[in-house]
């Protein structure tokens, strides 16, 4: 019987099954932050228990660590004590911490992947929501809680139940100034926040095997937005050459092999999906969220929904709940609102070509003087790379604050952070309340909507820039 | 864990849909590194004014949140983020049950390992038990668990679902580890047959 490639992931990660209960799937990739780890260590402990894979399991710093000098003591206490705990837990259970001061530091779904660990076919979780970033290998990626962190920790395993699947069909090609981070806003958009609850989105189709592979991280980074714990893609010849020669890419006979393996992934053909969305990528606008969920968002020329023309008594309710806390009048355009921050950097769009994008509008430009501009590189990589390409010296000739890897102001656990009633137009991904500082006010939008945005100081459609 | 038992109580309604985990508990509070003493960071941006004084309006500060066991949301509840600080903050609070009509994935997940029950209804259940409550704010509603049903306010008996593995381990307090480490064999036969195609730490 044809498969999905989501089936072909479960089936080949079952280690026991009875009726009556979920799965036990097995992990090949556990990645350990400092905010969701800590209980779970605490727990190993309390019950006597080691980690029984850390070969399988790699921590890193991203949360909580400060955007600023690090060669100066962390002035937060606090997330200094939890940053301590994480490389102390780590030595403890003989797991590999890349902490403040290792030169492969960075936002765990970056480092993954550009360390060459996250491959097609694996299972991959993580105390982490974004962990679906890392289905843009054709691995089963997906965020868990604290208590499964400790149940993988001690047994490499997790108790799982089969999700549906949800086709994500992408063809056509994007137009100059539309990007990857446009499909993913447009399909929240479409299906709204709790769209794919109890799924996992399959994103196919020409607009999908156009993309890069970081294009393919910042769509499948967002399934969760749209209520799917994990979003993949299957594995293609821009994943192998993503992957060739990378450190903890196979290398050799083991390569061939693993080729031979990861070609088998794909779903079959005649292969049935529980539901399907089309979206026409070509038909696709620069996209920005105006509301409080990732959802609530519209091509950037787009009118805001007027509550008095919604019908649905709950969706009006929640519209005008919305536009209020963002100060924001139905009906009205956003474009041309003004803005006080912007924030480029998260999972999301915190990668080498997202700073190029970025950087190829900012270049010769000077921001707006009312507007703070964050670039915050996703890794110490994605850092090194950056220097090497001149990418520091554009950000900061055109007004532009370089920081080091974190992340930073999309989670504003480390002090980067909104201050109340503040607009920013934000690379990351999720725009609640308070998401980015209490009383913030977050517009999510591309890289390259945020770098044009930057140098007009309110909301702008990319495409007038160019 | 321990088990959890039938019980009344009194709801307190907080009915809007897609109530996200950084409303549940907001980030700043995340630097912790104990399970503990979450319950005055619950709902703390809604629940507290920029001088860090109840707001009077809101829902928790009032005396029906008092004692009560049993929170009705609306739909999509949990969505956002996987901390498990959520259900932490929910349960020190006092809450046993949370009543929506629909419930984020990683957020259901989370609270069934907390003793914290997810019970999703029907709209309209979800609308009479709504009104019943915002009518009598010492309207009362029953849960059984093993039966798997919800007594409204008015009598009315509405069932639920739960998988029948999270309703063992909640009803009989078992711990999902426990479980898990039981299946030794099974995962050394699995990793036997299977290589590990990585190696963190080489």
């Amino acid at each position: 019987m044809p498969r999905t490639i989501v089936e072909k992931l479960w089936d080949s990660h079952v280690v026991y099954e009875r009726a009556g209960a979920p799965a036990l799937l097995h992990i090949d990739l556990h990645l350990v932050h400092e905010v969701t780890s800590p209980q779970a260590f605490q727990g190993l402990r309390e019950r006597g228990l080691r980690v029984r894979r850390p070969d399988l399991t790699l921590a890193t710093a991203d949360h909580s660590i400060p955007t600023t000098d690090r060669s100066l003591p962390i002035a937060d206490e606090i997330a200094a004590k939890q940053l301590a705990q994480l490389e102390a837990n780590c030595a403890e259970f003989g797991i590999r911490c890349l902490g403040i001061r290792s030169d492969w530091q960075g936002v765990v779904h970056i480092v993954g992947p550009e360390l060459g660990l996250t491959q097609p076919g694996m299972t991959v979780v993580c105390g982490d929501s974004h962990t679906a970033t890392h289905g843009a290998f054709g691995a089963l990626a997906f965020g868990i809680g604290t208590s499964e962190v400790e149940q993988v920790l001690a047994s490499q395993c997790l108790l799982q139940r089969k999700s549906k699947t949800f086709q994500v069909q992408v063809d056509g090609a994007l137009r100059p100034g539309v990007a990857a981070k446009d499909i993913i806003l447009a399909l929240i958009a479409r299906i709204g926040v709790g769209g794919g609850t109890g799924s996992i989105f399959e994103y196919t189709g020409s607009g999908i095997g156009a993309l890069s592979m970081e294009e393919r991280m910042t769509v499948c980074n967002m399934s969760i937005e749209g209520g799917a714990r994990a979003g993949l893609i299957a594995p293609d010849d821009t994943t192998f050459q993503y992957l060739s020669g990378r450190p903890h890419a196979p290398k050799g006979a083991a390569w061939d092999a693993a080729l031979e393996r990861w070609k088998q992934l794909p779903t079959d053909e005649g292969a049935v999906y529980d539901r399907s969305v089309p979206i026409d990528a070509g038909a696709l606008e620069p996209m920005i969220t105006y509301g409080t969920n990732p959802g609530m968002g519209l091509p950037v020329g787009a009118p805001l929904p007027d509550p008095a023309q919604i019908s649905d008594p709950q969706e009006r309710e929640s519209v005008a709940k919305a536009l209020k806390y963002m100060g924001l009048e139905g009906g009205k355009p956003l474009l041309g609102h003004a803005i006080d921050v912007v924030f480029i950097g998260s999972c999301t769009n915190g990668r080498i070509s997202d700073l190029r994008a970025a950087a190829g509008v900012l270049k010769g430009r000077k921001v707006s003087p009312k507007v703070r501009v964050l670039v915050v590189p996703g890794s110490q990589e994605v850092k090194r790379q950056a220097i090497a390409e001149g990418l520091p010296e554009v950000f900061r000739a055109a007004g532009c604050e370089w920081r080091e890897p974190g992340c930073s102001m999309c989670i504003a656990m480390n002090g980067d952070q909104l201050a109340p009633g503040e607009y920013s137009v934000s690379t990351s991904n999720r725009n609640f309340e308070g998401r980015q500082g209490k009383g913030g006010r977050t517009f999510l939008a591309s890289p390259l909507t945020a770098a044009a945005s930057a140098i007009t100081g309110v909301v702008t459609d990319v495409r007038t820039v160019l | 864990m321990n088990p959890f038992t039938n019980f009344q109580s009194r709801v307190v309604p907080l009915a809007l849909n897609n109530i996200d985990t950084d409303q549940i508990i907001p980030a700043r509070f995340l630097k912790t590194t104990s399970k503990q003493g979450l319950d005055a960071q619950l709902f703390c941006d809604w629940r507290y004014d920029a001088q860090g004084n109840p707001n009077p309006d809101f829902v928790l500060n009032q005396p029906r949140a008092r004692g009560a066991q049993v929170l009705l949301a609306g739909g999509n509840f949990g969505c956002g983020s996987s901390r498990e600080h959520a259900p932490w903050a929910l349960t020190q609070f006092g809450f046993r049950a949370v009543i929506g009509t629909s419930f984020a994935d990683i957020f259901r997940q989370n609270a069934l390992k907390n003793s914290l029950l997810p019970i999703a209804i029907s709209a309209d259940a979800h609308a009479e038990l709504l009104a019943a409550v915002e009518a009598d704010p010492d309207a009362m509603v029953a849960i059984d668990l093993p039966r798997q049903t919800l007594t409204l306010p008015g009598g009315r008996k509405v069932e639920f679902a739960v998988d029948e593995f999270s309703k063992h381990c909640l009803v009989n307090g078992v711990d999902e580890l426990g479980y898990i480490l039981q299946q030794q064999a099974a995962i050394e036969a699995f990793e036997a047959e299977h290589p590990a195609a990585i190696n963190t730490l080489g």
